[in-house]
């Protein structure tokens, strides 16, 4: 991306004592400190409150009590900094994929003049040069998932909040996508909160991963990654020792776990 | 009148134009449904000419034997139960209307139902998705209004039809305004269900990218609820109708149902069925214009016609 960051790099996200809860029913209890332009990887079974946390931190769920800051003000004030890749989804189905894109870009501030081109490039980088008339009824599940990390990156947020943006994906397209995930990382330093529930991808992306009871989603583990995104690292033996241990966390037998992660 | 079912949420991919570029990456060997898909359209389009002559026939058949019904009845002058030997037959009906073409007034009727329509529904559609939007959304505007709403939905606006001539300094406007009161409620509860059926996460994803409250009602809620608004604004537009032409038989100078009641008062019954063709005609030509609007701007929509 040519034109130069909106902001100096990530903020440093602190959910400290977070607790969100459904009809009294406790969702998420989360302690979480993530170090500006960190890469972190949420963890954990389906229905835990992982999307619960993301929401709460974009400032769309109030939570209970505790608090989730940006370098240390309240996210609700902020909300805009902290942009979201919606596990759902979330284009607006009425204007084209390019569009959806120029409407992050206006919401930026960007002039009329210059959406149009900078969108283009956008989906280009997400290999979608050829989509741009396109709406998004007549893309596919992954191909929409991939306009919305186009249009979320279009608001060059301090803070990336990643719910599963790549689980509709093919490996070679998903591998694709980590990629130029990881270079806009190192192009803005982007603070990175991602969910996956792939064990491969979260070991490859993140600097630490954070490994998420069941429901109500607590801390079960904190695993670092020294030396992370090391191509090549996941044919080392510590590649697979973490990678047990973590389905092993997850209270999995490698093998269903191995089949739900590819799946 | 037709009302559209509420708009699914678009996520739902079913079997729908989006399954046409579902090729995700890389080269993949067609699938089955794929190309099953390709055969039928290849079949469709071979066969155009005789589905369409067929379609015309499907929808010219019963209109031909509407009018022969009608015909036999009168030039025989059938009296079993129900009279007909009053009523004018096709041709005289054809020649009162051929009659009416060259007549002035005629068109000073029709144009002035036109404009008392589009005055009452344009106001109603303006006020009814306003009000709606605010009902819908804030609580506030909520506990105020749809009481309100609710009480006086129930009038028939034709009741108000002297009240009308009490308040209002001259009989255009009353008839305006009733048509308005008519119109006005269909367009109002089905916004407010639209409201309600809005999927949130449009608006979420606004909020996180950084739109203001004006940026998220006129980008995401306007557009997201138009399938539910443009079903209120067609039944909206069958009512009015019915309320401008009652209106305009009770209270009217001009007018396409005063010209219909002068008629009958005249014993010109010919004139009577030219003016009920007329309203059919103009009515079907303003639900037409409603959902071709309609399907333009809800041309995003999974099942929209094209
Ligand atoms: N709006 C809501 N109202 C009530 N309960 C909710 C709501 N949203 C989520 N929940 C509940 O909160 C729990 C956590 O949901 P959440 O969507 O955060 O799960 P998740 O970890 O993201 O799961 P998945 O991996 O399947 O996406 C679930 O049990 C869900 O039923
Ligand atoms: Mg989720």
């Amino acid at each position: 991306m040519s034109a130069p960051s909106r902001t100096a790099g990530g903020a440093r996200v602190t959910l400290s004592d977070l607790r969100i809860a459904f009809h009294g029913v406790p969702a998420a209890d989360i302690d979480l400190d993530v170090p500006p332009g960190g890469i972190v990887v949420l963890l954990g079974p389906s229905g835990c409150g992982k999307s619960t946390i993301l929401r709460a931190l974009a400032g769309l769920l109030e939570p209970e009590s505790g608090t989730a800051e940006l370098d240390g003000e309240p996210v609700a004030e902020s909300r805009s900094q902290c942009a979201m890749v919606f596990q759902e989804d979330a284009l607006l189905p009425w204007r084209s994929a390019r569009r959806n894109v120029e409407f992050a870009l206006k919401l930026r501030g960007v002039a009329r003049a210059k959406r149009r081109g900078e969108a283009e490039e956008l989906l280009g980088q997400v290999g979608l040069h050829d989509f741009g008339d396109h709406m998004p009824g007549e893309l596919s599940g992954g191909m929409r998932q991939r306009v919305q990390l186009a249009r979320t990156l279009a608001t060059r947020p301090r803070v990336l909040l990643m719910d599963e943006p790549f689980g509709a994906l093919d490996a070679q397209t998903r591998s694709d996508m980590q990629q130029l995930l990881i270079t806009v990382w190192e192009q803005q330093r982007t603070t990175v909160l991602f969910v996956t529930h792939d064990v491969d991808e979260a070991l490859l992306l993140g600097d630490r991963i954070v490994v998420l009871t069941p429901r109500p989603a607590r801390v079960a583990r904190l695993i670092d990654i020294p030396d992370p995104r090391r191509p090549g690292a996941q044919f080392e033996p510590e590649f697979a020792r973490r990678r047990y241990e973590i389905l092993a966390l997850l209270g999995d037998s490698p093998d269903s776990a191995l089949a739900a992660s590819s799946a | 009148m037709t009302t559209r079912p509420l708009p699914p949420p678009a996520r739902t991919t079913t079997p729908s134009p989006a399954a046409r570029s579902r090729g995700e990456t890389g080269p993949r060997p067609p699938t089955a449904a794929g190309g099953r898909r390709r055969i039928g359209g290849s079949r469709t389009s071979g066969r155009t000419l005789g589905t369409m002559a067929l379609k015309t026939a499907l929808s010219v058949a019963p209109l031909l034997a509407a009018l022969g019904l009608w015909e036999v009845l009168t030039a025989n002058e059938v009296v079993a139960w129900l009279s007909f030997d009053k009523l004018p037959g096709p041709a005289e009906v054809f020649s009162t209307f051929a009659g009416q073409l060259t007549n002035g007034t005629y068109y000073q009727d029709l144009l002035s139902s036109v404009r008392r329509i589009l005055l009452g529904f344009g106001l109603a559609t303006v006020a009814g998705v306003l009000i709606g939007m605010a009902v819908g959304r804030s609580r506030i505007a909520h506990a105020a209004l749809r009481p309100l709403i609710e009480v006086a939905r129930p009038i028939p606006a034709i009741a108000l039809v002297p009240l009308a001539i009490l308040v209002f300094p001259t009989g255009e406007q009353g008839i305006v305004f009733i048509t308005f009161f008519a119109a006005f409620f269909p367009v109002v509860v089905s916004t407010i269900h639209a409201m309600k059926s809005l999927p949130t996460v449009w608006e979420e994803a606004a909020l996180t990218m950084g739109a203001s409250r004006l940026s998220v009602l006129t980008h995401i809620v306007l557009p997201g609820a138009m399938p539910g608004i443009f079903s209120g604004l067609s039944v909206s537009m069958g009512v009015a109708w019915i309320c401008v032409i009652s209106a305009e038989m009770i209270s009217g100078q001009f007018g396409i149902g005063y010209y219909t009641w002068q008629s009958y008062g005249l014993l010109d019954y010919a004139g009577v069925v030219v003016g009920m063709l007329s309203i059919g005609a103009l009515g079907f030509g303003t639900a037409w214009l409603v959902e071709r609007i309609g399907n333009r701007v809800n041309h995003w929509l999974p099942r929209a016609a094209k």
